[in-house]
């Protein structure tokens, strides 16, 4: 088995800020990372250079052997409709508010080339139970929905065309403390059921013990510190996890 | 330069070229599109006809005829036979169309994807990736919310598997019509300034599920005058009691029918 | 004989960055080995760093000296430098930890965080039964449990597929003699397949009634860092 991504010596720079100072990243298959760090920590930079969006001033992003940022246009698309997926944190980013339910999911069907109209009605069907919502409402558009159930009707709609890779940006975050709770839950669960790969953004330290493998720390755009997850919080090493660990207890 | 883009246009079958737009006499929406088309196109034996909704004789179809004949010095018809060049607004003719023929198509709005991504430089994109989801999404809309694909009129083709295009406002009775015809099919959009094409014996496919084939709508009644119930109606209200009879609406097709 | 667990000279310091950065030295030169079918109980006074040793042989704390050598897919693997994926895997097959505290995943079932260790429904429920915990129970979320009643549930999951290297920390703690019992049974059955056990007994009848040999861990001097 080998890495599903890598990247290493990333550095990109917004004017004089250092938004990505060195940082080497690498997931395997099945592996959840949560990228912990405070808003303007290059967290949210780095899962965008991950994924192909933003290019790194040096540095490479190398998926399944083939260079991220090298890749032509259609073919990074072609990438992002079938093997990855990415959650917003703000699900209407990631959905289309004037499509229905069931035509949100199956639109990333659509762009992989199913032209079967009944199947595309099945597997959303499939997708939105799994993603615990009525398939009754399929025909509903999403702002008939609560804001936890766009997230998961969000994320019903990345998983449907089955990817490797999912990148999360803070999927639980702006949420209601209880609505969070259930929304980690069924990550986890899909995760696990999936074998899925997950980059995963969070200030919550709680959901980074409950979801990841492996943790990195980032601060000023420089991974400080990363490892196995539960060492990681337990045993913190640099002097800012130390402190993120710390406030999480005082709180 | 208007030569240029349909040469163009003819070489890469559905993609839409820009093109400088004259001066028309005539505002934009009255077919200057297809005005600028045909006027490039016409040499000194060609046979203009010019319809509208399928008619020769509404004032626009009879104006536009009138005026090449004047300018251009040309003979002008309404059979569809013995026309060369057809300028056409909402049809294609029910007789088919023969090697050596051109139609021009007066379009509106030649972007297939532009209730769906508001963006042009967007579109632009979506068409040089060939990623036509958003269109495919839109009929699987159409197909959930009102049990059948919506889109009567203008229903989105692939040209040779390549290019999704806008049939003009034609409605999709005549979409097949395009699908491996032995006549040029140029299109022109004068105010959006762009000029598309199919060549002859071109694949054009309408847009569709293959559960839910694309299925034109064909009228229920025969035509009034002629009887055919194979060409595509108009429904006319015929009596002050609100009578309505189904009559051809391509009305050279209906007179070769009453003969 | 080769050994399960070969510890060599192993050090623990904690840096304590928001304390103006004391270093407080817990572990310094740890060396013992473990082999198939034997329990050690780690022995000392309270703080001496019995459970930090524990944990840094779960690879839960980072050593930062020497070296944690666990038979693993029969070659021995460094668990002090091994990579994240690598004590993943060791903690999947071969390196089982149970807890005086119940870390489990919230709003899962107790039944299922036992059947999750890869058990059937029946085997769980019988586990579970076996350290009387009541049926009514293995349908709930742990969460709302008494103590013991969490470290039953938490001994279910540890001996549902007993790891090759078993580490038990305070495993009776909150146990009554009845279920101190049971857990010195299930202890005698891991050993009899051929597990190696490192525990920490608080209750030194089950100590004596486990383990083969003592090995003290003895307390070392705060010291201040430079």
């Amino acid at each position: 088995m080998s890495a599903l991504l890598e990247a290493d010596a990333l550095h990109l720079r917004f004017g004089a800020v250092r938004a990505l100072d060195d940082v080497a990243v690498s997931i395997w298959p099945g592996e959840v990372v949560a990228i912990v760090g405070e808003s303007g920590s290059g967290k949210s930079t780095l899962l965008r250079v991950l994924s192909g969006q933003v290019a790194p001033d040096a540095g490479g992003v190398r998926y399944a052997g083939a260079e991220v940022h090298a890749l032509g246009e259609a073919q990074r698309r072609r990438l992002m409709c079938t093997d990855w997926g990415y959650v917003h944190q703000n699900a209407r980013d990631g959905l289309r508010m004037g499509v229905s339910a069931g035509g949100n999911i199956g639109e990333r069907l659509m762009a992989a080339g199913t032209r079967h109209y009944g199947a595309i009605r099945d597997a959303a069907a499939e997708w939105m139970v799994k993603v615990e919502l009525d398939p009754a409402r399929m025909d509903d558009r999403p702002g008939m929905f609560s804001g936890g159930m766009q997230q998961r009707l969000q994320i019903a709609r990345c998983l449907v065309t089955q990817p490797k890779l999912v990148f999360m940006d803070e999927p639980t975050g702006g949420l209601d403390v209880s609505v969070q709770a259930r929304l980690l839950d069924l990550l986890r669960r899909l995760v696990g059921e999936l074998g899925l790969a997950a980059f995963f953004l969070t200030h919550d330290i709680a959901a980074a013990r409950l979801l990841a493998h492996r943790i990195l720390v980032m601060r000023h755009g420089r991974v400080v510190e990363e490892g196995l997850a539960d060492r990681v919080l337990d045993d913190p090493r640099h002097p800012y996890t130390q402190l993120l660990v710390s406030s999480v207890l005082a709180a | 330069m208007i030569r240029r883009a349909i040469l163009k246009a003819l070489a890469i079958p559905g993609h839409q070229i820009p093109f400088g737009a004259r001066e028309m006499p005539l505002p934009y929406g009255w077919g200057t599109g297809g005005i600028a088309v045909t006027a490039a196109i016409l040499g000194p034996r060609d046979v203009l006809k010019v319809i509208d909704q399928g008619a020769d004789d509404t004032t626009n179809a009879v104006s536009i005829r009138r005026f090449f004949a004047r300018v251009a010095g040309i003979a002008t018809t309404t059979r569809t036979a013995e026309a060369s060049v057809i300028q056409t607004r909402h049809r294609i003719p029910e007789r088919p169309l023969q090697e050596g023929q051109v139609m021009v198509f007066q379009v509106p709005m030649p972007e297939p994807l532009f209730r769906l991504e508001p963006r042009l430089a967007e579109t632009r994109r979506l068409h040089a990736l060939g990623d036509y989801a958003l269109a495919q999404l839109r009929l699987y809309e159409d197909i959930a919310q009102q049990g059948e694909a919506g889109s009567a009129y203008n229903h989105p083709v692939m040209v040779a598997g390549r290019y999704l295009m806008s049939p003009s406002p034609i409605p999709g009775f005549d979409n097949p019509k395009l699908h491996m015809s032995p006549a040029i099919m140029l299109f022109g959009a004068g105010r959006e300034k762009k000029i598309y094409a199919v060549p002859p014996w071109t694949e054009v496919r309408s847009l569709d599920f293959d559960d839910h084939p694309f299925a034109p709508v064909h009228a229920a009644q025969g035509c009034a005058f002629c009887g055919s119930t194979a060409s595509y109606k108009d429904e006319i209200v015929a009596d002050d009691a609100g009578g309505r009879v189904f009559v051809c609406s391509d009305t050279d097709a209906c007179r070769e029918g009453q003969e | 004989m080769s050994a399960l667990l070969a510890v060599e000279g192993l050090g623990k310091d904690f840096t304590l960055h928001l304390q103006g950065g004391v270093t407080l030295a817990v572990l310094r030169g740890v060396s013992f080995t473990l082999h198939a079918g034997e329990c050690v109980a780690l022995t000392g006074p309270s703080g001496a760093g019995k459970s930090t040793l524990m944990r840094c042989l779960q690879g839960n704390y980072g050593a930062d000296a020497g070296r944690i050598l666990v038979r693993h897919r029969g070659a021995m693997v460094d668990l002090a430098a091994a990579d994240a994926r690598a004590v993943r895997e060791v903690r999947a097959e071969t390196l089982g930890y149970v807890s005086q505290f119940l870390r489990a995943i919230p709003r899962v079932p107790a039944i299922e965080l036992v059947m999750a260790e890869g058990v059937g429904r029946e085997e769980a429920r019988g586990l579970l039964l076996r350290l009387n915990l009541p049926e009514r129970l293995h349908g709930l979320p742990p969460a709302t449990f008494s103590g013991g009643e969490q470290q039953r549930v938490n001994l279910a999951r540890g001996f549902a597929r007993p790891r090759p290297l078993m580490l038990l920390d305070e495993p009776t703690a909150s146990l009554d003699a009845a279920n101190r019992a049971v857990v010195v049974q299930l202890i005698h059955e891991a050993k009899a397949r051929g597990c190696g056990i490192i525990g920490i007994f608080h209750d030194a009848g089950v100590r004596d009634a486990v383990a083969d040999r003592l090995f003290p861990v003895l307390p070392l001097e705060a010291t201040e860092a430079a």
